[in-house]
């Protein structure tokens, strides 16, 4: 009991913690987003007025569902008597009254049909991120403005739009079929990696929510993981946040400089996430089925993360997995991954085999990191004349001055390398 | 960011008293709670200090001492780290644990990161 009223902080803070399975909840029974969303809203109101005199109750989650379903039961009745003056001045059958009580519980679903719906496929990346920060995460518009960058009013109108177009196709609370399933889940999977890479993204000067995204998308990956734990790619996509994460302590030096994997001070790296990283991951391969993109990236930097300096790296594993990622999302910039890794475990010729390859591919004309690997295989194979060359030229596909810089200085060694006499 | 949420020790944790069916519960309970959230980072009880040594420095000199140490209710039974959003989402975690185990002091604090 509280002598003094509860503190609005704290009534917010069970607000966040709770907002999106009542939310959930209320959606599956009223069916569509923006009525949910209003009741929910009503919800929230009348706990800011009950509980600063009477307390946070004993147990708020189930307070606010109770009170939730009341407002939605008079809201699903009130449609029900409109529906039926309309049928009857249209002289139609009337259709059935809604049952509310025919629902059996399962949170898990609920939150599930949540997640589809905000991650649905007719809106774009955009509004799928801001519609599931804004419903999953209980991040407030002006949060996401300041994690995107922009203004809360160009948040607000993202998810106001996001809400019309779903409203207008009548997107209803539904869980997909299971031919429809695992299309549906690539997009949530995209959708919450998209706004973890957007976290990732931040730069020392960025305001705080904007790396706080990367929190953000793990806590959403996990929720997930939780209501749908028989999917191994879901882990997977846990594993890769989790030990991508992990290295953000030693990401940049000092001066706020990126610093190269293979460079980074592993003693920086967060062992709390690699533990739980590598557990996620394990999880995703005991489900035995043949690894998907996440999980399989997911592994790759386990083997980093496995590793205690650069030198024990397993790189014949490496190129493995990148070998297997190929096959199942083939992509250009997989394949200079791959090419890397291949040097790193068989040697630069067997690297550059490949990257000679890739010089013909249309997508990699402006991609800097493909003339940066083969100026690195050249280097290391002697040919220095035209490793020279490919530093220059991906120097002049960069933007970023300090790279450019990095890789001058580069193409400047390999010159004087070449100017040397051979022995 | 990351809170470190810590709960104190009495008497009868100290003596190894085995926690009551309805802690164990509760405690079972809060994690799986955490964890449905997507906050439970890390989470571990501590046995008895009897079990455990106190390091203390004296001029320089390093003492060890063997536990049981005196005043159960200074040390910590147990700890979590979550990730939250705000201090008062740590807050909030914490009260329903605390409610949940019966524990008298639960500390929260903001963990330093990089």
């Amino acid at each position: 009991m509280h002598d003094d009223p509860e503190p609005i902080r704290s009534i917010e803070a069970v607000w966040r913690i709770e907002s999106a399975r009542v939310i959930a909840h209320v959606m599956r029974l009223v069916g569509d987003l923006a009525t949910a969303e209003d009741i929910a809203q009503d919800t929230f109101v009348a706990a800011l007025k009950r509980w600063p005199r009477s307390g946070v109750p004993e147990n708020p989650g189930a307070w606010l569902t109770a009170t939730a379903r009341f407002l939605a039961i008079d809201v699903i009745r009130r449609r029900d008597r409109l529906a039926q003056k309309q049928a009857a001045i249209a002289r139609v059958p009337e259709s059935t009254t809604f049952d509310v009580d025919a629902f059996d519980d399962d949170i898990g679903d609920e939150l599930l049909g949540l997640i589809f719906m905000a991650c649905h496929p007719i809106l774009s990346p955009d509004a799928r991120a801001a519609l599931t920060l804004r419903l999953l995460g209980g991040l407030t518009t002006a949060e996401i403005g300041r994690a995107y960058l922009t203004t809360e009013v160009a948040i607000a109108q993202r998810i106001v739009r996001a809400k019309r177009t779903l409203a207008a196709a009548n997107v209803r609370f539904e869980l997909p079929d299971r031919t429809e399933r695992a299309e549906r889940m690539a997009s949530v999977l995209e959708i919450i990696y998209l706004i973890f890479n957007e976290g990732y993204a931040a730069t020392a000067g960025d305001d705080w929510m904007r790396a706080e995204l990367c929190s953000e998308a793990m806590r959403l990956g996990r929720v997930l993981a939780g209501v749908v734990p028989e999917d191994p790619e879901v882990h997977g996509l846990v594993a890769l946040m989790e030990l991508q994460a992990s290295r953000t302590p030693a990401r940049t030096d000092p001066d706020g400089q990126a610093v190269l994997l293979l460079d980074q001070p592993r003693g920086l790296w967060d062992q709390l996430l690699i533990r739980r990283g590598l557990a996620a991951l394990a999880r995703a391969e005991e489900l035995g089925r043949a690894p998907g993109p996440y999980t399989l990236q997911a592994a790759i930097a386990a083997c980093h993360a496995r590793a205690r300096t650069a030198d024990e790296t397993d790189w014949q594993r490496i190129a493995a997995l990148y070998d297997a990622l190929s096959r199942v999302t083939p992509s250009p910039v997989v394949e200079v991954n791959r090419a890397v890794a291949l040097a790193m475990a068989f040697g630069p010729s067997v690297g550059l085999e490949l990257a000679d390859e890739l010089v013909a591919v249309p997508e990699l004309e402006h991609y800097h990191l493909l003339p940066v690997v083969r100026g690195d295989l050249l280097d290391k194979l002697g040919r220095y004349a035209e490793a020279r060359d490919e530093f220059l030229r991906a120097a002049s596909l960069t933007h970023n001055t300090r790279e450019q810089a990095v890789l001058l200085a580069r193409a400047a060694e390999c010159a004087a390398a070449d100017a040397v006499p051979p022995d | 960011m990351r809170y470190m949420v810590m709960h104190y020790s009495n008497e009868a944790n100290e003596a190894g008293a085995p926690p009551s069916p309805e802690v164990i519960a509760g405690v079972g309970q809060f994690m799986a709670e955490a964890a449905q959230a997507g906050v439970l980072l890390a989470a571990e009880g501590v046995q008895p200090s009897s079990k455990g040594a106190r390091i203390t420095l004296d001029g320089g000199k390093v003492k060890v001492t063997d536990g049981p140490f005196a005043e159960a209710k200074e040390l910590i039974a147990g700890f979590a780290i979550l990730d939250v959003k705000s201090k008062d989402e740590a807050v909030e975690h914490a009260s329903r644990f605390a409610k949940i185990v019966g524990a008298t002091q639960v500390d929260v604090r903001l963990v330093a990161e990089f």
